[in-house]
């Protein structure tokens, strides 16, 4: 494919060179001086803290990389000897393990800390893990308390005005760990190209309405939104996004897609088994399903309901991207984003990947089964396994699961048209 | 089914006391709560789950708040699973599981404060599945550094007030609030009391016993337990204990999901003396008196922010875990530490790891075990704090 077409392969390929040259910085900050803040992925202030010139490290993008590259397994084990739970996250574990083995890991030497900023959108769990680092670095916590949305659509006014006045004051931590001052304007210029990215990456989610999908929302959606999340505010982010336009236009033009024939729509929620995920993904090519709207690719965020960071209001927008990542949305509010997504993106059912690892995500998953297949009859399969941890993903159990569910399916449509559809 | 409020009055010792209040740890049908429902008309009851929740809002409502323990092992968990998964506390599915095969009927709402990811997602879980319910999803701030923290729990707690008295149909005015805070302060002083004189006497004031004088506060009207708690003291006080050679232990991680009765009561039949423990820790979460003048929802934020018991859900900011629990070791004379978790807790198996490692380094002896509410067998437990107790005298007789 990448031969015959001019930009296939390019959202794939940049991306792993943005992300070894972010890493490659990270393993330089302690010579270059450069200021090292650790954060979250989640619902993140990175601008305000790349305002400051800090590099960031995100634990839980390298508890990801080492689930892909194979190595979770054995970080994990080694916090466990340290006395960590079998039952305690898997994604806390393994970074863990590998602060414990020299911050050594596939992509390189992680510097240590000089500051954590514990922003906990959407886990709780978030608190105890930063809590941890900074017993083990020593390292100042900077805990930015971010209030779930838990009032439906209305959003609450304090809340808001709680993480801006936090983020003043995260503002004036800054200020004296790194010497300069909070500079508002160079904070807004940052917040440009978050904006810009982001609607350029807007554009790439939405081009999943296509039929066939040029796109897989899921499986695809994981490496492409990887620069969203690790680098927005930066130039080559919205560049990034720029190359990845054109691969999924070209991509709509030839009629390309993830799958070589669209058999299923899917939309999927939960987070992907790092650790086997091609097998994953395999398990759901061959039944031609492309999945077209996901969750987990708004774990960091949302924007395809209308949000962009607003240069003009620096602080107020960080606050409000804090507030509306998926994991920090009541029942309420994710159920109705799962519906809408079957709706706008013409989806034949929803796959829910529950894991153990993550109760934020996952507890109460099984009574969103419930809803969909009772109140709204969308045929609806759950499977269970883990993110981090490779003990948990059963393939002989999960692959019988998945394929009764799309025989099942295929069946549905032979004898009669999809109600879930109506 | 526990004879309503006022059974316990006629109890003439300690023992007659305890044996009466025992059925309102684990009858899950709450019978005290139809009996308060019968004698108020329309009188709403809220259930809240733990860790803790400012109730005096509530009650100055004229609501009756219920702290729930989950379904105490006495229902099994079915329908919940289909809710729920597995590898979820027990806590979290027995109260859906109470609600569910409409154990919970008696309660007519449900505040979860912001403890962990579990309880978050139960409340939301409950709002889908009992949508004629009072579901309310409190904030309670983890950054006690931030200056704007209490003003904004202060605002949190407004919201509670506004919805519970629209809820109620009659808003808490100032001086009703500063009534139940009054009535709360005085609960709370009683409970430190009780707690206190455990430290000093722990055969005189046994764990078990002062647990469920304690549980009974959950089910009980704030000032009936204070009449309760003051009676408890004098006849505990009067009570004629047995001499034993026991170990002193403070037991850590109970501070959401409960043990069950029995765990406890095998710990000191192994010869542990629980002097300090988080158990029920909500309703003795906040460590001083509230200010009952002025501002009652400012006082009760202050009061939060400033003047709390550290658990492993609320930030401690400045404070240390560690600190605190070296402190409460000494405060307390213990001579080991029990980490007793429930069974896929992660805020406490969290807190466990770095907090042994403080204990190893203060040479200070420990003991860790998880539970469940369904646990029935108790014989490895028994083994273990057995064994703990045997090693602490041992090398106490040695030194
Ligand atoms: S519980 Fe989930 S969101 Fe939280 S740290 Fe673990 S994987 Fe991440
Ligand atoms: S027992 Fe632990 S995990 Fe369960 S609800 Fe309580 S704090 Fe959360």
């Amino acid at each position: 494919m990448a031969e015959a077409y001019r930009f296939q392969g390019v959202g794939r390929d940049l991306q792993k060179d943005l992300l070894g040259q972010w890493y490659q910085r990270l393993e330089n900050a302690p010579r270059t001086g450069t200021p090292v803040a650790y954060l979250f992925i989640s619902g993140n202030i990175g601008e305000l803290l790349r305002s400051f010139g800090f590099e960031l490290v995100f634990p839980e993008v390298n508890a990801l990389q080492c689930g892909v590259k194979k190595v979770a397994g054995d970080f994990i084990l080694k916090a466990e000897d340290l006395g960590y739970s079998s039952d305690v996250c898997g994604y806390v574990k393994n970074d863990i393990g590998l602060a414990a083995s020299g911050n050594r890991g596939p992509f390189g030497t992680l510097p240590k800390p000089d500051l954590l900023v514990c922003t906990y959108s959407g886990c709780n769990t978030y608190i105890k893990w930063f809590e941890a680092l900074a017993e083990l670095y020593g390292a100042r916590l900077f805990m930015l308390d971010v209030p779930y949305r838990r009032t439906g659509e209305q959003e609450l006014q304090q809340d808001r005005d709680y993480v801006v006045a936090q983020l003043e004051q995260l503002a004036e931590v800054c200020a004296e760990l790194t010497g300069r001052p909070y500079n508002p304007d160079h904070l807004s210029e940052l917040l440009e190209n978050s904006r810009q990215a982001e609607e350029l990456w807007v554009n790439i989610l939405h081009s999943a309405r296509h039929r066939p999908s040029p796109f897989d929302a899921y499986f695809e959606a994981v490496f492409f939104m990887a620069p969203i999340y690790v680098l927005r505010g930066m130039p080559e982010c919205v560049e990034y996004y720029r190359a990845a336009a054109q691969e999924i236009e070209e991509r709509i033009t030839h009629r390309l897609g993830p799958v070589s024939e669209e058999r299923f729509r899917i939309v999927l929620e939960g987070p992907p088994p790092w650790p086997h995920f091609r097998t994953f993904w395999e398990l759901f090519k061959r039944w031609g399903v492309c999945c077209v709207a996901s969750t987990y690719s708004k774990v960091g965020g949302i924007w395809d309901f209308g949000f962009r960071h607003d240069p003009s209001r620096p602080l107020e927008s960080l606050a409000e991207y804090a507030m509306n990542c998926y994991t920090n949305w009541g029942w309420q509010l994710r159920r109705r984003m799962m519906e809408r997504y079957v709706k706008d993106y013409q989806a034949d059912a929803l796959v829910i990947h529950s894991v153990k690892s993550c109760r934020s995500f996952s507890v109460g998953q099984a009574d969103v089964r419930e809803y969909f297949t009772k109140e709204c009859d969308l045929p609806t399969l759950f499977v269970e396994s883990d993110l981090a941890d490779p003990r948990y993903f059963a393939e002989a159990q999960i692959r019988n699961r998945i394929d009764a569910f799309f025989e099942a399916l295929e069946h549905r449509r032979v004898a009669g048209p999809h109600p879930g559809r109506a | 089914m526990a004879k309503p409020n006022g059974s316990w009055q006629k109890a003439a010792s300690w023992e007659e006391l305890v044996t009466a209040c025992r059925p309102l740890v684990t009858d899950v049908s709450f019978p005290t709560v139809e009996a308060w429902k019968e004698m108020h008309p329309g009188g709403k009851a809220i259930a809240c789950f733990p860790v803790y929740t400012p109730q005096e809002v509530l009650a100055a409502a004229g609501a009756l708040p219920v702290t729930v323990y989950g379904a105490r092992g006495q229902v099994e968990i079915d329908h919940a699973d289909s809710r729920i998964q597995s590898f979820v506390c027990s806590i979290a599915r027995s109260t859906l599981e109470l609600g569910l095969v409409g154990r919970a009927r008696s309660l007519d709402g449900l505040i979860v404060p912001s403890i962990c990811d579990v309880a978050r997602n139960l409340s939301g879980v409950w709002q889908r599945n009992f949508p004629g319910q009072f579901v309310f999803y409190l904030h309670l701030p983890q950054n006690p550094e931030s200056a704007a923290a209490i003003a904004y729990y202060r605002s949190e707690l407004g919201r509670l007030r506004r919805e519970v008295g629209e809820w109620v149909g009659r808003a808490p005015t100032d001086e009703a609030l500063r009534e139940a805070i009054r009535t709360y302060n005085r609960n709370r002083e009683l409970l430190d009391s009780l707690h206190q004189r455990r430290v000093e006497a722990p055969e005189q004031w046994p764990a078990a016993g002062v647990y469920v004088l304690a549980a009974a506060g959950n089910v009980l009207p704030r000032a009936e337990h204070n009449a309760l708690l003051e009676k408890a003291l004098e006849l505990g006080a009067a009570r004629r204990a047995p001499q034993r050679d026991t170990v002193r232990v403070l037991l850590r991680g109970a501070f959401c999901e409960q043990p069950p009765l029995e765990l406890l009561e095998v710990l000191e039949e192994a010869g542990c003396a629980v002097v300090n423990d988080d158990l029920q820790v909500g309703s003795r979460f906040l460590l001083g008196p509230v200010r009952a003048d002025g501002d009652p929802l400012a006082a009760l934020a202050e009061a939060y922010l400033r003047e709390s018991v550290l658990t492993p859900v609320n930030h401690p900011g400045k404070r240390s875990r560690s600190v605190d629990l070296l402190e409460r070791v000494q405060a307390a004379a213990a001579q080991g530490v029990i980490f007793a978790s429930p069974k896929f807790c992660e805020p406490a198996l969290y807190d466990s790891v770095l907090l042994k490692q403080v204990l190893e380094r203060a040479g200070t002896p420990y003991l860790e075990f998880e539970y469940e509410e369904k646990m029935t067998v108790f014989e490895t437990v028994r083994m273990q704090a057995e064994t703990f107790v045997e090693s602490i005298l041992f090398f106490s007789e040695k030194s």
